[in-house]
């Protein structure tokens, strides 16, 4: 059975480790399934293709429900350090790539990664900052025009 | 379901993959594969028999597996079998659907 989803465009605007994975995850899953998949990172997204930042990004200890611990908890110095690791571990049971090599597997599987011009800029941040598999910087129109056929689903995470 | 192949019978599941690994052999794997458009080379037996050993040792199949296999790069991977890798190389190795999200 094939699928009428041909392309899945994905916006990438929080630094918390589990809306990266959700995005990473989804395209990844997507080029798997013989779709094509394309990440467009802004604003806080942008952490997680800076060479410095992206194997420090946390979980959301604060505002976060599904962490089952009290909001003043979590805002415990180390609290998100805690988290962190404990999430880290579990995901690395289920053989789950850490951030640098999950871009690596994405980009060699074909899935393009952009960075967002307004953030890049906002942010004051240079190529030499991102991540070596970049394939570029966008505006968002130019991100638009990536969604050149039917079948195109944009998602914002 | 049924899936007649070279002249043999076979089980398998709705999405075409073998129920019966022990009905596999070569000839069946160069059918599925020109099913799926694919003309097997050397490469591609490489590639099927890693992936039959490993489902014979019980290792699941993701595509980081793939990366840290040691016969195939990703690229590499994504070029044999256009479409899908995992989804294809299994069904054309005889072995069972990956399960995996990654």
């Amino acid at each position: 059975m094939s699928t009428k989803v041909k392309k899945m465009l994905f916006i990438l605007s929080k630094a918390t480790i589990e809306n990266a994975y959700a995005a990473f995850v989804m395209a990844n899953g997507a080029r798997m399934e013989g779709i094509e998949s394309e990440i467009f990172f802004t604003f806080f997204g942008l952490e997680a293709i800076q060479k410095k930042k992206l194997e420090h990004l946390h979980v959301a200890t604060v505002g976060n429900p599904g962490m089952h611990i009290p909001t003043m908890l979590g805002g415990l110095p180390g609290m998100e350090a805690i988290a962190t690791t404990m999430m880290k571990k579990e995901m690395e049971k289920l053989d789950m790539p850490p951030v640098g090599e999950f871009l690596e597997i994405l980009s060699d599987s074909g899935c393009k990664l952009w960075a967002c011009k307004l953030a890049v800029d906002m942010f004051h941040l240079n190529k030499e900052d991102l991540i070596d598999e970049l394939d570029g910087i966008l505006t968002i129109g130019d991100f638009y025009s990536r969604a050149d056929q039917e079948g195109c689903q944009l998602l914002f995470i | 379901m049924d899936l007649n192949i070279a002249g043999i019978r076979l089980d398998v599941t709705e999405d075409g993959y073998l129920t019966d690994v022990s009905q596999w052999n070569k000839e069946i794997a160069v059918e599925i594969a020109k099913e799926n458009g694919i003309e097997l080379t050397d490469k591609h037996w490489e590639v099927l028999y890693w992936i039959q050993d490993q489902v014979k040792n019980d290792v699941a199949l993701s595509v980081r597996g793939i990366k840290k296999s040691g016969v195939i790069d990703i690229k590499e991977f994504y070029e044999l079998f256009p479409g899908g890798p995992l989804k294809i190389s299994t069904k054309i190795a005889g072995v069972p659907k990956p399960k995996s999200c990654i």
